[in-house]
């Protein structure tokens, strides 16, 4: 679904990304992670084009997303980006938030695009907040309606950048409840996080990133239990010494 | 004071009218409500070229507002009254050659005032729309200016204030707007400059500082909404929700 090849990118002389070649299957749940700087973040921004890449290809659902027949609005629409520090749009009741993309980019009808709104809020447990500002709620239940947001456009992909990082420990678990269940449900997503309990119990792959490079790419147990690069050993040995 | 008041307040207020043009106080909100009203779409679309990436658009609205912010507004006034007739062949009134003259110059401040307003949001707010699939103009329509010019509020007010005063400079080309009518009213008493003048720095100032007011209670209630509280906050916590 997702192809990585070769992909590199720069930021001035440092090198962000370095020849990355991965994929993401239909359905699969990758965890991405590494030490802070390691490039995650960067990775699963080119995905959407919200970092442009120096070279290498990346393909989505089979197009190229630097091609140059391209929608790129388009092409967003159909990737789900759930960010760190949510962006909400303030100005917006929760409700407005979740059927701008709808009503405004695929043309939905208004009552059409509520309807769904309201359905994916009481997927997120949120229905009765649908009236509220951005400004009222948690810094979870936003992450929640985030969600939400993202998802009104039926994205066949989702990709989340470390959710839960500017999150009170309380409110951590809310946000992977709604990530969990959208992973039972076949959804294909690719998420940057720290939660390494969620990435045990949830993950289908685990790639794990150093200085740009991606330095291990194993499914959960084998990653956790014996992993093989020398960094990766020494990233879950200093995880595990706090 | 009263009685002068009391005997021009007319003239004060409507200038010669309904025995000739309308003037006074009536005409100085006109012209400013007119002049911030037609400058407002200029100055968006100024204030986007000046965000704008690309360098075809950023040039000339850097450009023309440096220009304008550069020039004294009499010498924009003047320049209209003088060159403007001779360029389209024939006169046109002193009032819409301060108007016009007003909508340049305001959009130019106005403009920097929204571009601030813009640039002054999060980049994640422009990061979501996007990644939503909004265009750029979408974006810009539903998520940038609403909050821009929300936030800019109480500066556009500022502004509108700024424009109230500036147009007792069509004083000089014969616009009679409020200085012209005091300016006339002090003729007529030829003894008591300093009452009519008095008399025409407290209409101002209390026009100002109603609508100064009317900002200030206007930004708080569109907070409280969107915060979801009605009920009255100390300046501390204001500060203290503004900074989460």
């Amino acid at each position: 679904m997702i192809y990585f090849s070769k992909v590199n990118k720069w930021y001035g002389e440092y090198h962000a990304l370095v020849n990355v070649s991965a994929q993401v299957k239909q359905g699969e749940v990758v965890v991405v992670c590494g030490p802070s700087g390691s490039g995650k973040s960067t990775l699963i921004r080119t995905i959407n084009r919200l970092e442009d890449i120096k070279d290498g290809e990346i393909t989505v659902n089979g197009q190229d997303i630097r091609g140059r027949h391209l929608d790129v609005n388009r092409f967003r629409a159909t990737v789900g980006f759930v960010f760190q520090s949510f962006n909400l749009f303030p100005h917006l009741s929760v409700l407005e938030n979740i059927v701008l993309a709808p009503t405004t980019v695929s043309g939905m009808n208004k009552a059409e695009a509520k309807a769904k709104a309201l359905s994916l809020l009481d997927r997120v447990g949120l229905k009765a907040k649908a009236s509220s500002y951005p400004g009222q709620l948690s810094g979870g239940q936003q992450q929640r309606v985030a969600i939400a947001r993202a998802l009104a456009m039926s994205p066949p992909v989702m990709l989340f950048d470390e959710p839960t990082s500017a999150l009170d420990p309380e409110m951590v678990g809310e946000v992977l409840q709604v990530m969990k269940s959208l992973a039972k449900e076949g959804m294909t997503m690719v998420c940057v996080t720290h939660e390494m309990g969620f990435a045990r119990e949830v993950a289908d792959t685990i790639w794990f990133m150093d200085k740009g490079q991606l330095l291990e790419v194993a499914p959960p147990d084998q990653f956790f239990a014996n992993p093989q690069h020398p960094r990766a050993k020494q990233f879950l040995s200093d995880l595990r010494s706090h | 004071m009263l009685d002068i008041l009391k005997s021009n307040w007319e003239v004060l207020l409507l200038g010669q009218y309904p025995n000739g043009p309308l003037g006074g106080l009536v005409l100085t909100l006109i012209l400013s409500v007119l002049g911030l009203a037609l400058s407002f779409p200029f100055s968006i679309l100024i204030a986007l070229g000046r965000t704008s990436p690309m360098r075809l658009f950023r040039v000339p609205t850097t450009v023309v507002v440096y220009i304008v912010r550069g020039i004294p507004l009499i010498m924009l006034i003047f320049w209209a009254y003088f060159f403007v007739p001779l360029v389209i062949g024939h006169s046109v009134t002193g009032f819409t050659t301060l108007l016009c003259t007003l909508v340049v110059y305001e959009s130019a401040y106005l403009a920097e005032v929204i571009r601030a307003g813009i640039e002054s949001l999060p980049r994640g707010q422009i990061e979501a729309s996007r990644a939503l699939g909004l265009t750029y103009l979408q974006t810009v329509r539903k998520v940038v200016l609403p909050q821009a010019l929300y936030n800019m509020l109480p500066s556009i007010v500022s502004q509108f204030v700024s424009t109230i005063k500036e147009t007792s400079l069509g004083y000089v080309i014969s616009v009679q707007e409020l200085t012209f009518s005091a300016n006339q009213v002090n003729n007529n008493l030829l003894t008591q400059p300093f009452q009519v003048f008095a008399i025409l720095a407290l209409t101002y100032f209390v026009v100002c500082f109603i609508l100064t007011q009317f900002a200030h209670r206007l930004e708080r209630r569109i907070h409280h909404r969107r915060a979801g509280t009605f009920i009255k906050r100390s300046p501390a916590d204001d500060l203290l929700l503004q900074s989460e």
